[in-house]
């Protein structure tokens, strides 16, 4: 049997279709990254017990300080804000897989098969989509373990978790052009306080932009991370006192979620793909 | 195009940055042979692999696997190869059968189609009892195996190893040769590249040896061989020596230039072989006064068409 195996040109069925090939190369290549998640749980931190840690420690150590203007608690304002971070947070994990992928053989390998030239970052997001979803139900259980409550109906918390992930989700995209731009792993990671960190502590997803100095208050209030924050403290029912500030995103936070994550799509999906076919030919 | 050669190459040109790696290649590799390509570190094999497996687009010169060009064929000429890399292309944390079936599934198979397939591969590898084991688990040699066998899904028409062997130990490098061997019994071509000249003798029906991005001899292995003298004469001097002396006596019966041994304590030659030669060499020494520990007569190997050729030895290129 083994000499068929060998034998060159033996007829294999191709499949055919561009984007039945496209959807196949994401989804196999997606499979894989979960693979590994599953022989590595611990690669799940990110999304577990890092937005755990968070949760608990500016509830119960931040939390009494913070003011909300307007009143309400502080329970209740934060998970709003924590799931913005909870998921854009993964960029940087992203940008470390893309690099890591980029810098072994297995890239050469998947450049030299016939299969869709998007499938390899296209699928990294994918998985990381996916992870994302634990992440935002790690947030919420833990959300309703100290006091989060929701005092909408299921219409607007569906449409707040969906705003969530296509926020998260255009994110994946900036860690996969990070992945290809930057060189090592370390510098991806580095890319988590450089980047990151600034973007979710620069808005109201902790703390209300009241409370800033007013040169930085139209930063805050035009970052892509209050407008999510203020989009699902909407929808849930929360003390929201984003709605009280004029700015435009903060007035339509819903409508400025999907601006922002359609515009990071458009620009940094398209990007990456071209990065690395260019990288792909070197 | 079904007479195209299986892969041919018109004076490409590689340059990284200011580093030329590949300065006019010229190569013709017939169908269903294995064609040796070797060369010191740095000669441009590897660049020369990854072009015409359309990983690299060439600055200038054209390629050709199967007559469909590398650049604007490159989804073509996809669908007809297989690499395997000088580093292994695998994934690390999935198992070895989980590696094959996604390259199966990556190069169009149905699942089914992958999943059979890697089970043959994997049997035919004398991998199937660590089949379910994560790849980083493998020792070098099982890695390399099994990133043998992930090049050969989808049945590839035209193949390239780029140093198939290089850091296994005798044993290994052994199996290795076996299975590369019955690869080509299956008619397909190979594209082999090497550091060692016994694999390409071993192994290879034609060689090109390339130095500095380009192709500086082409032939059968005998060819290349005879074309610097079939056989060598060894002189071994004494300490002290008389390096001079004994190239001046040495030139009556040598079919090319001697070259000295940096320690100046050996020459060797390329000779004709006639009866009683070592004899009369050793009286010719003696005669001019050069004190000699041993004279000896070998059959050249690929290791002295490379010195003659290039200047330096196939090892390394320390003495420039
Ligand atoms: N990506 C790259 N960037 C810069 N220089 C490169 C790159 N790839 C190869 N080179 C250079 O091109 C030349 C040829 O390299 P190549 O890898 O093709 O040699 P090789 O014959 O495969 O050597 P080895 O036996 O060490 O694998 C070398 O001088 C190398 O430094
Ligand atoms: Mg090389």
């Amino acid at each position: 049997m083994t000499s068929a195996v060998l034998s060159p040109g033996r007829g294999v069925t191709r499949q055919a279709g561009r984007f039945a090939g496209f959807v196949t190369d994401v989804w196999v290549l997606t499979k894989r990254s979960l693979a590994r998640i599953r022989r590595e749980p611990e690669t799940l931190a990110e999304v577990t017990i890092q937005p755990i840690l968070f949760v608990l420690m500016f509830t119960y150590v931040f939390g009494g300080a913070i003011g909300i203007p307007g009143g309400g608690s502080y329970h209740e304002y934060l998970i709003g804000g924590m799931l913005g971070m909870g998921l854009a947070q993964t960029a940087p994990g992203t940008a470390v897989a893309v690099v890591t992928d980029m810098s072994t053989g297995l890239i050469d390998r998947f450049r030299s098969l016939p299969m869709s030239r998007a499938a390899v970052l296209s699928a990294r997001t994918v998985a990381d989509l996916l992870t994302q979803v634990i992440g935002a139900i790690v947030v919420a259980g833990v959300g309703l373990a100290i006091g989060w409550r929701v005092h909408t109906g299921p219409g607007d918390i569906i449409a707040a978790f969906a705003l969530a992930l296509l926020f998260g989700y255009a994110f994946t995209w900036v860690g996969a052009c990070l992945g290809m731009v930057l060189r090592s792993p370390e510098a991806a990671q580095q890319s988590g306080f450089v980047i990151f960190l600034p973007l979710t502590f620069i808005s109201s997803a902790f703390v209300p932009t009241q409370g800033m100095p007013g040169w930085l208050q139209p930063v805050a209030e035009w970052n892509p991370m209050s407008a999510l924050a203020a989009a699902c403290r909407h929808l849930f029912g929360n003390p929201n006192p984003a709605a009280a500030v004029h700015a435009w995103p903060m007035q339509h936070p819903q409508l400025a979620v999907i601006a922002w994550s359609v515009a990071m799509l458009v620009v940094f999906a398209p990007l990456a793909v071209r990065l690395y076919r260019r990288k792909a030919l070197g | 195009m079904g007479e195209a050669p299986a892969i041919e190459a018109e004076g490409v040109v590689k340059n990284f940055g200011r580093t030329t790696a590949l300065a006019g290649l010229d190569l013709t590799v017939p169908r269903g042979t294995v064609y040796g390509l070797l060369g010191p570190n740095g000669a441009g094999k590897t660049t020369a692999v990854r072009t015409f497996a359309t990983l690299l687009r060439p600055d200038g010169g054209r390629a050709r696997v199967l007559g469909s060009d590398v650049v604007t064929h490159a989804a073509r000429v996809r669908s007809v190869i297989g690499l395997t890399g000088q580093y292994a292309a695998l994934d690390e944390y999935l198992s070895a059968r989980a590696n094959l079936v996604m390259i199966g599934r990556l190069s169009r198979l149905t699942a089914a189609e992958a999943g059979r397939c890697a089970g043959d591969l994997l049997e035919r590898f004398g991998l199937t009892d660590a089949a379910g084991r994560a790849v980083k688990t493998y020792s070098g040699g099982m890695r390399r195996r099994l990133d043998l066998a992930a090049s050969l899904i989808g049945s590839p028409e035209v193949l390239f190893l780029d140093e198939p062997t290089t850091g296994l130990d005798p044993r290994s490098r052994a199996v290795m040769w076996d299975i590369i061997r019955a690869l080509t019994a299956g008619g397909t071509t190979l594209l082999l590249t090497t550091q060692y000249l016994e694999e390409a003798d071993q192994l290879a029906a034609r060689i090109a040896v390339i130095d500095g991005g380009r192709v500086i001899a082409e032939g059968t292995p005998g060819e290349l061989k005879s074309a610097v003298g079939g056989e060598r004469i060894a002189v071994d001097l004494a300490a002290g020596g008389d390096v001079e002396a004994a190239i001046t006596a040495l030139k009556p019966f040598s079919a090319g230039p001697a070259v000295a041994s940096e320690d100046g304590l050996r020459l060797e030659a390329p000779v004709v072989l006639s009866d009683g030669l070592t004899t009369t060499v050793v009286r010719a020494l003696d005669a001019a006064g050069v004190q000699v520990t041993e004279v000896s007569i070998r059959r050249a190997s690929l290791d002295d068409v490379f010195l003659s050729l290039t200047g330096h030895s196939a090892e390394g290129k320390v003495a420039a």
